[in-house]
């Protein structure tokens, strides 16, 4: 009986052979037995101010490292605030285990004190979930949670577990294998369709490449390079992309869709081939679908079986891991361009692959045009010599980032000016809120992500509404010491819903000034570090240098213009190539 | 168009809640639904007829295939298939007409369950549209109550499932 041990030990070592480090969450009633057992246990346990903040640390961890970010709370409440971590990660795919006490086992169902019924709760917005009922049931489960978690299309996977499991005592086995009869993971792509889409790519005389988170969550970046470089094919990242191919590498063009480039949207629009890869023909990307892409064959690849001709019929569908995908493509693309070599060196002939051998000059003037569009819209970034424009803002951490620094935003017009101006030299530089578009996700994501890449330099870049919803975390912060740069983009407005109101509702703005910001020099200065406002564009450069050199914690808060708009901007149900590009012209209204 | 889909399902409290959510959260409404054990029984056989717009017929399978516990959803709404559904009806009818009653039940192929004073109890199984016909003949001998099962089908083409091997936990 020497081996004899508690549910909430055994949870512990389950985590620990998961290779989990650390993770973050908020006790109560119902885990006391667990937090019991983490008092003297290796793991790291972060005490966050809000159990929604531990779901969006977790999600900071996981999408700047790649592994399974994990988060708990107790029951009812505790369970209930997870709700929205959630459904955020199951909207941008990113593998989480949720932990969560349950009550006692006997009470489920009598209404007990702090119950909720977390597994029919969070059914729809998991990509699986659990509610342990029997102590030797708890170490298959939770390996299964971290295996679903993280394997195929990513997700968040909870975990629900009763008082008495975390209490009882049991022998603890190792679990050795696992096996989900119902759970269906495609890796390889079929070959001959791989072939197809070769083909078809060597035939474009104007191919673009769509590339998406798939590419982030796939480990593909440097697939996707090699790709784009061989096929000769201009890329453009979506949100969720970025830092899939590096921004300076001569291929990449820049985000498409609602507020994406002129140049990437009229590229969408345009192309013969458009390669689509690890994307999911969101919405924000593709307008009116009736009118995206209208001349392209598209060749479809993913994952998930489920987004292959749900919004955009794919021509060619490649079901697969990215990655691999990736790989195949390129060396049948190299192997049909040897073949077409040799026909180049024979005798003259009109063969698809002699096409792209040669200088091709279909591509080249479809580089030619991509670059028109480039120089015809740029993106700009405005600057006034008497305010900080938001954009003036962007180019500054861009200057101090050089690409390298973690960007954790928030949501609104702050996350678009980010992404159409922060370069990032790789993937999981870039953290944000794409699908839910969750307020309160920059701060906490921050924490998340630098307690995973301590070597990193951290920003939580937000807004001045996101950033109220998470100023409770300041705590956090400032407890762990944690370098990160919160850089608040302070218009003093919810900036996105300004905008809409202006453009779309004659301008009546109802609801979203935010007229009371806490000074922030004294609000960093309550927590035990420092803050400091700026609103003279001359201060930006040396504040933000000054914020960064600053071995702590640093607050600055950045007032800017209050009126600025995104643009260009695709009205909501606009097709994308339809875009107001700047703000005197007229704007459609939106269905 | 009304949708038929058979399940294959794990026997996990919890898969019924996934698959009618799944339904639910599109708004999509479910005719009927059937479910019991398999010869394995780990395995439930479920039938679902769901009223679905045609052009997301595919989306909500593949949605359907998704879920961690549903080893295998397939279409059977035009493929090849056996669709049956029983109904229990309980007629009250006057002496004069009970013989009228029981030559309607046998045309039907339905069987007595139950007789007494008051009437019959009868139970038929075919078709929906079958059932349809039946039900409207017995009410007009008199006030009735029914019980429908909801459609089970069959496949009539063997498919192999493809399931995942177990994976090793040591090899992540």
């Amino acid at each position: 009986m020497s081996n004899l041990t508690t549910g909430a030990k055994m949870l512990l070592e389950c985590l620990a052979r998961e290779g989990v480090d650390c993770f973050f969450g908020y006790p109560g009633g119902v885990t006391l037995p667990l937090y019991d057992a983490i008092y003297d246990h290796h793991i790291r346990h972060v005490l966050v101010r809000h159990e929604e903040n531990a779901c969006f640390a977790a999600e900071g961890y996981a999408r700047s490292t790649g592994k399974v970010g994990v988060c708990c709370a107790t029951s009812g409440p505790g369970a209930t605030n997870l709700v929205t971590g959630l459904v955020d990660a199951m909207m941008d795919s990113i593998p989480i285990v949720a932990l969560t006490g349950q009550v006692t086992s006997k009470l489920i169902g009598s209404d007990a004190f702090q119950e909720a019924d977390t597994f029919g709760i969070t059914r729809s917005c998991t990509k699986h979930n659990y509610l342990v009922k029997r102590l030797e049931d708890l170490p298959q489960v939770v390996h299964e949670a971290f295996y679903i978690a993280a394997s195929g299309r990513p997700g968040p996977v909870l975990v629900d577990i009763p008082k008495d499991v975390f209490q009882a005592q049991g022998h603890y086995v190792p679990v050795t294998s696992i096996h989900l009869p119902g759970y269906k993971v495609f890796t390889e792509g079929h070959a001959g369709q791989i072939r197809r889409a070769a083909q078809v790519m060597l035939e474009a005389e104007r191919p673009f490449i769509y590339a998406g988170g798939g590419i982030i969550a796939g480990n593909a970046s440097a697939e996707l390079r090699e790709l784009a470089e061989i096929a000769d094919a201009p890329v453009v990242t979506t949100l969720m992309g970025l830092g899939g191919l590096p921004s300076n590498h001569p291929n990449f063009v820049s985000m498409p869709g609602m507020h994406g480039s002129y140049a990437a949207n009229m590229g969408m629009t345009h192309c013969d081939v458009l390669i689509a890869l690890g994307v999911r023909f969101d919405d924000r990307v593709t307008g009116r679908l009736a009118a995206f892409a209208p001349h392209a064959k598209v060749i479809h690849v993913d994952i998930d079986p489920a987004e292959i001709g749900k919004n955009r019929a794919a021509d060619i569908p490649i079901v697969g891991d990215v990655k691999r995908v990736l790989a195949k493509l390129t060396q049948t693309l190299t192997e049909l361009r040897g073949a077409g070599l040799q026909a180049c060196e024979g005798p003259p002939g009109p063969s698809a692959a002699s096409l792209l051998a040669c200088p091709s000059p279909s591509h080249q003037a479809w580089w030619s045009q991509i670059h028109a569009w480039q120089a015809e819209h740029p993106l700009v970034p405005v600057t006034s010599d008497s305010e900080i424009k938001p954009q003036h803002l962007m180019m500054e951490i861009d200057r101090l980032s050089a690409g390298e620094a973690i960007v954790c935003s928030d949501v609104g017009q702050h996350q678009m000016w980010a992404a159409q101006l922060i370069r990032f030299n790789g993937p999981r530089l870039w953290i944000n809120s794409g699908g839910l578009g969750a307020m309160g996700f920059g701060l906490p994501s921050a924490i998340g992500a630098q307690f995973a890449r301590p070597d990193k330099l951290v920003f939580a870049l937000v807004g001045d509404g996101g950033f109220q919803m998470s100023i409770p975390e300041l705590s956090t912060i400032a407890s762990h010491g944690l370098p990160i740069k919160i850089v608040v983009m302070n218009n003093g407005y919810l900036g996105m819903v300004r905008q809409w109101q202006e453009l779309f509702y004659n301008n009546r703005m109802s609801s979203v000034e935010l007229d009371c910001f806490p000074d922030a020099e004294k609000l960093a200065g309550a927590y035990g570090f420092k803050g400091r406002t700026i609103d003279k564009p001359w201060e930006l450069a040396s504040a933000l240098e000054e914020a960064v050199r600053e071995p702590g914690p640093y607050l600055l808060n950045v007032k800017v213009s209050p009126y600025e708009n995104v643009y260009p901007m695709v009205p909501a149900g606009g097709a994308i190539d339809e875009m107001v590009l700047a703000p005197p012209q007229p704007v459609a209204v939106p269905k | 168009m009304l949708l038929i889909i058979s399940l294959l399902v794990e026997n996990k409290p919890g898969a019924l809640m996934r698959i009618t959510g799944l339904l639910s959260a599109r708004a999509y409404n479910i005719e009927s639904l059937t479910v019991a054990r398999t010869l394995d029984p780990e395995l439930s056989r479920m039938t679902i007829v769901v009223d679905v717009d045609s052009t997301l017929r595919q989306q909500v399978i593949k949605q359907m295939n998704k879920l961690v516990n549903v080893l295998q959803a397939v279409d059977l709404t035009e493929s090849p298939a056996v669709r049956r559904e029983m109904v229990l009806v309980r007629v009250r009818t006057a002496q004069e007409t009970r013989t009228a009653v029981l030559k309607e039940a046998e045309i039907f192929g339905a069987r007595v369950v139950d007789s007494s004073t008051e009437g019959f109890a009868l139970e038929a199984t075919g078709d929906p549209e079958k059932l349809d016909e039946f039900v409207d003949v017995m009410r007009s001998y008199g006030e009735i109550e029914t019980t429908r099962s909801g459609v089970v089908a069959v496949s009539l083409e063997a498919k192999k499932l493809r399931l995942q091997p177990p994976v090793l936990t040591e090899a992540r």
